[in-house]
């Protein structure tokens, strides 16, 4: 839940940032707390693509090839 | 006049049996959940599995709502010899057809869906562990939670809703319909390539929905053929005489919990606004099943769908219509009928989605399946400079819904949570002490070797008598701590538990 508190604080701040951006006519720019959950998720997906070919299977065309599905619902 | 919307999810996952020449998914299936119930059984293994079968009286799959059933409608077969059991949290784990299926427990409000949906995601690895050790060296089984395995094959994560029997079906047809197509938009698991029939995948890079390509009808009966954006399947599982089940097949199974949040919460609302006639017909999406598509291959989410009145409006602009509409509901008749408090913080990310839509789809990873997703699948096209063609894509894709924990893309991508793991965990043995699955799950915790078997609206005993005895459960929100509570805690034999509910 802390992570739901937290976006609640960073949404609360990134409306009352628009307001007053926008009164003054300026660009909205994002909240400190926004920017921080992007760098890390950002942080987190360059993680991965650094790691990709040791995360991804082996052989990617095979194991696409071989994954059939049927007889479902 | 609205019901209580006591709510569940079905997940049909995708299952792949490695080290094999013939690999067969449906002793691939049974194995898995055979070694999930032993493993479980063992004693001193804590809260789990008791090795009671699923009681198939009341199952009637080709009853059809209308009224009638078509001469040429494939109603799914129920195979009963195949694995089902039922857990110590009232859930239903399953072989169906060649899926391994989990269905939740009753659910009384979307966060307990949420709950629910991630302990059910824990029971198919913790399956995946207990097959895997006893698997020859070599072998191993892998359980993907998506709808599609890329070659125009597709399973199911099918919704319930609790509905008012009097609500007349058409009113149910009409909005719901409007709000499946739209709701894309955020329910979106995201797929590379497009499986429409005679088109080649590679007609669409990447596309909102895994489900999309395979709906063909507005309304039907059958579920894996000519698939209707409306299932009428009428089982309520409950009295009859005043409720229905809406039973919903046209969704993905989502990894993102706000985006589980979202599907299973905006669409209680918008049943429970239809029960009440409060939405206006003007609203109302012209050939939805094109539309669905429409929606799902649009990637910039601008693109207008033609709506009943002659306006062109664009899904999020109509999910604003229906956003708007909710507010208005919970503000005039309140939150009894849509799940409690639970129903206001469903409203606020929602707008908080369509905000994020409309303004930068990006800020939405970790929320948003098909966003999240989207942003590996680029990210290594563009650092390997890879055609979009490229399987390798593809890989990306299916890996993102691969559930083990060590393969998982998904799990990599720090996405937002919204329920805690302990109680995940916990959900694994434990039902929601506020539908009926409490009454269901505390009785197997209890007394598993005096349940000859059970099923969504009873339960059998072996009461020692001549007979066996049926204990009826037609309400879905009676069952409940509150109700039974006492009466569980305090029983110390099943014969007195018995006598007691029926003086």
């Amino acid at each position: 839940m802390a992570e739901q508190e937290q976006a609640e604080q960073d949404r609360r701040q990134r409306d009352a940032d628009a307001t007053v951006d926008g009164a003054e006519g300026q660009e909205v720019k994002a909240a400190p707390g926004a920017t921080e959950r992007g760098e890390r998720l950002k942080g987190e997906l360059d993680d991965l693509l650094d790691e990709i070919d040791e995360v991804l299977e082996t052989n990617a065309e095979e194991f696409v090839k071989s994954y059939i599905q049927k007889g479902g619902e | 006049m609205a019901v209580p919307k006591t709510l569940g999810v079905e997940t049909e996952y995708g299952i792949v049996h490695r080290g094999v020449a013939d690999p067969n998914p449906i002793s691939a299936s049974s194995l898995l959940i055979n070694a999930y119930l032993s493993r479980r059984a063992e004693p001193g293994s804590g809260p789990g599995a008791p090795r009671v079968g699923w009681d198939f009286v009341a199952e009637s799959p080709s009853v059809d709502v209308r009224g009638f059933s078509s001469l040429d409608a494939m109603a799914p077969e129920i195979e009963t010899h195949l694995v089902n059991a039922v857990l110590t949290n009232g859930a239903r784990y399953y072989v169906d057809h060649a899926h391994p299926e989990l269905s939740t427990p009753e659910c009384a409000d979307p966060l307990s869906i949420v709950l629910q949906d991630r302990a059910a995601e824990r029971i198919l690895v913790e399956s995946m562990e207990a097959a895997n050790a006893v698997l020859p060296e070599g072998q191993e089984l892998v359980v993907y939670k998506n709808n599609s395995d890329g070659k125009g094959n597709s399973y199911g994560c099918h919704e319930n809703y609790l509905m008012d029997r009097a609500t007349p079906f058409s009113r149910i047809v009409q909005h719901a319909t409007t709000h499946f197509v739209t709701r894309q938009v955020f329910t979106g698991a995201g797929k590379v390539g497009c499986e429409l029939p005679f088109r080649n995948r590679d007609h669409l890079e990447f596309q909102l929905t895994q489900r999309a390509d395979f709906f063909e009808e507005e309304v039907g009966l059958e579920t894996t053929l000519k698939r209707p954006i409306i299932n009428t399947r009428d089982e309520p599982h409950a009295d009859p005489l005043r409720y229905r089940r809406l039973h919903v097949i046209v969704g993905d199974a989502n990894l993102c919990e706000v985006a589980t949040f979202l599907k299973v919460g905006t669409t209680a609302l918008v049943l429970a606004m239809v029960e009440d006639d409060l939405l206006d017909p003007r609203l109302a999406v012209v050939d939805p099943v094109r539309a669905l598509q429409a929606v799902s291959w649009d990637l910039t989410l601008s693109r207008t769908l033609e709506l009943a009145d002659g306006r062109r409006a664009t899904a999020i602009e109509v999910q604003w219509e229906l956003l708007a509409a909710a507010r208005r509901y919970l503000d005039d008749r309140g939150d009894a009928m849509v799940g409690g408090p639970v129903a206001h913080e469903v409203v606020r990310r929602w707008e908080g989605v369509l905000e994020g839509l409309e303004s930068d789809p990006e800020s939405l990873a970790g929320q948003v399946d098909w966003v999240t997703k989207r942003r590996v699948v680029e990210g290594v096209r563009d650092r390997h400079g890879l055609d979009p063609s490229d399987l390798k894509l593809a890989a990306v894709d299916l890996q993102y819904h691969d559930l083990r924990p060590d393969r998982s893309l998904f799990a990599r991508l720090g996405a937002e949570t919204l329920v805690d793991p302990d109680d995940v965990r916990r959900a694994t043995g434990t039902p929601p002490a506020d539908t009926r699955a409490y009454f269901r799950g505390r009785c197997l915790a209890r007394w598993p070797e005096r349940i000859v078997a059970a099923n969504w609206d009873s339960m059998v005993f072996d009461a020692g008598g001549e007979a066996l005895r049926r204990v009826p459960m037609m309400e879905p929100s009676r069952g409940t701590e509150e109700h039974v509570g006492t009466l569980l805690d305090t029983c110390e034999t099943v014969e007195e538990l018995l006598d007691h509910l029926s003086a």
